[in-house]
């Protein structure tokens, strides 16, 4: 079992969640949970205007998505995500980062199950 | 209750001034707004109860013995005394004020809403780093030293300016002047927030400009009552026309900002901001404030337009010289009140007739009088009351306290907790 952490454009959370949902919904609904963050890679945040004055903000805005997977749907979420979240066809700086780390235990609440059939 | 004085009150203007007093009352929830949103969630607290704390100390002030000070008998033009007025213990229900016709008490409360609001609007200046205890003792101290002084020079009968003949309708001297060049004596003696980089435009970015945007709607709508009620001031024994003119001249300089200010900033920067039109919106009613009932709506709308001009101009300006006006309090209401307390000499059509309006020259050199003794008493009077808090209470929170937020480490309260629950 893997987790995915992706951080994507506010702006790509529909064609991300449009991708995955096309890959990972096999009849009932695939599991998904979002955040919003604040933070930095190359890009800085936008510039923005107080009172005539340019501000440029520390931060830029994004979304985090993380997703609990098991191993064989890895790959293809993955392309989902990346398919979901550029910006154009050749991408953009400040289009995102995914990371995968492993995912040692996943235990539904409801019922206790454990392990792949609780993903 | 004496019956041949009650008879004797006008019930339309006593209305018209028991609203008006409310309105004015309402600005000041409606300027802790307009601050609040301006600064870090982590001092929203704080910002909001420099305006609060004004309401609550002036308050109490004014009616022990702030209105003596401002409107008791004149000794020698400069301060007003009358023991009787002390606490409001001598005035009785029925007594009517001077020679209007509207109780005492009533104009008392509409005066002590200015004698409130003049104060708080100096907070912005000085927000996110101003000890919230020194800035109650300023209050106090600016309030009976430079306030009630400078009411009774301009608005009481006997009043050395007054006398002269020295236009000053609601306040361009008294509240705008008097505050926003008192501003920008005290946030030179505060100094900088940490967090801001005077060239690089510094970084202090809004935390929720809706805030701010509903705070000016609030002070658009409080200033009907601060304006057109001023209207009883100057008009006797009632307020009519003169009332119906201010409210038109008010609400035409209101706009004639805010629509001045946004196409400014969209030709300079390629975007309308609401924070540029709300600043424009105050712009404009603050010039407009000396000349509401002394100009035509046209005029008005003349003015409203320059000074806007004219606050953006000195708005850029702070960068380059580097003070930290936070909120700007005096690019706003020191630049802008001094706009219309000028305008006011060019444009006057009543009682008066300006230079621009077929008079000569003599009201606007009044009115250049009635500026520059306001710009200087209260630019000097705040350097002392300063330099004296700076020795003995202290201005600043720590830098540990700046960092931290003032609502946690001044007020033991945070504006926002989680989003959640």
């Amino acid at each position: 079992m893997k987790l995915i952490i992706a951080i994507i454009r506010l702006e790509r959370l529909d064609p991300v969640q449009h991708e995955l949902q096309s890959i990972l919904n096999e009849g009932d609904n695939y599991r998904l949970t979002i955040r919003p963050v604040e933070g930095h890679g190359r890009q800085h945040g936008e510039v923005e205007y107080v009172r005539g004055q340019p501000v440029r903000a520390r931060m830029v805005q994004r979304v985090e998505i993380t997703v609990g997977l098991n191993d064989r749907y890895v790959e293809p979420a993955i392309e989902a995500i990346v398919r979901g979240a550029r910006s154009g066809t050749a991408g953009e700086v400040g289009d995102g980062k995914i990371f995968v780390v492993p995912l040692e235990q996943c235990v539904r609440i409801r019922t206790g199950e454990r392990g792949e059939a609780a993903i | 209750m004496d019956p041949t004085s009650a008879q004797a009150i006008d019930s339309g203007s006593t209305a018209w001034m028991l609203a008006s007093a409310a309105f004015v009352l309402l600005m000041v929830p409606g300027l802790a707004l307009f601050y609040a949103g301006m600064v870090r969630r982590k001092n929203i607290i704080a910002t909001m109860l420099y305006s609060y704390g004004a309401m609550a100390l002036i308050g109490v002030q004014w009616m022990l013995f702030g209105y003596a000070l401002a409107f008791g008998r004149s000794v020698n033009g400069v301060i007003g005394w009358d023991p009787a007025l002390l606490g409001l213990h001598g005035i009785e229900p029925g007594k009517l004020f001077g020679d209007k016709a509207i109780p005492e008490l009533v104009f008392v409360m509409f005066q002590g809403k200015f004698a409130i609001i003049t104060p708080a609007l100096i907070s912005g200046a000085v927000a996110e780093r101003m000890r919230f205890s020194t800035f109650l003792m300023f209050c106090f101290l600016w309030a009976t030293f430079i306030y009630c002084p400078l009411a009774h020079w301009v608005w009481a009968p006997g009043g050395w300016l007054f006398e002269r003949g020295v236009l000053d309708f609601a306040g361009g001297t008294v509240v705008h002047i008097s505050s926003g060049f008192s501003a920008l004596v005290l946030a030179l003696l505060v100094g900088r927030r940490l967090d801001y980089q005077p060239g690089s435009g510094g970084a202090v970015l809004p935390h929720n400009l809706p805030m701010t945007l509903l705070g000016a709607g609030l002070l658009w709508f409080g200033w009907f009552g601060f304006n057109a009620g001023s209207a009883v001031a100057v008009e006797s024994p009632v307020a009519g026309a003169t009332a119906g003119l201010a409210f038109a001249t008010t609400q035409t300089a209101a706009a004639a900002g805010g629509l001045v200010w946004m196409l400014i900033e969209w030709w300079h920067h390629g975007k309308p901001t609401s924070l540029g039109m709300a600043s424009g919106v105050v712009a404009g009613l603050v010039a407009v404030t000396p000349a509401a009932g002394h100009v035509t709506p046209l005029s008005a709308l003349l003015i409203g337009g320059v000074t806007a001009l004219a606050c953006y101009l000195a708005v850029q300006l702070k960068a380059r010289f580097g003070y930290d006006d936070a909120l700007d309090a005096f690019g706003v209401h020191g630049v802008g009140g001094l706009v219309g307390a000028l305008a006011t000499g060019l444009f006057c059509f009543a009682p008066v007739a300006g230079a621009l309006v077929g008079g000569g020259w003599g009201q606007f050199g009044k009115q250049a009088l009635g500026a520059g003794a306001g710009i200087a008493f209260a630019m000097t009077g705040t350097l002392l009351i300063g330099l004296a808090l700076k020795a003995t209470m202290g201005l600043r929170v720590t830098a540990e306290q700046e960092r931290e937020g003032l609502d946690l480490s001044l007020h033991g309260e945070r504006g926002y907790h989680s989003e959640l629950i």
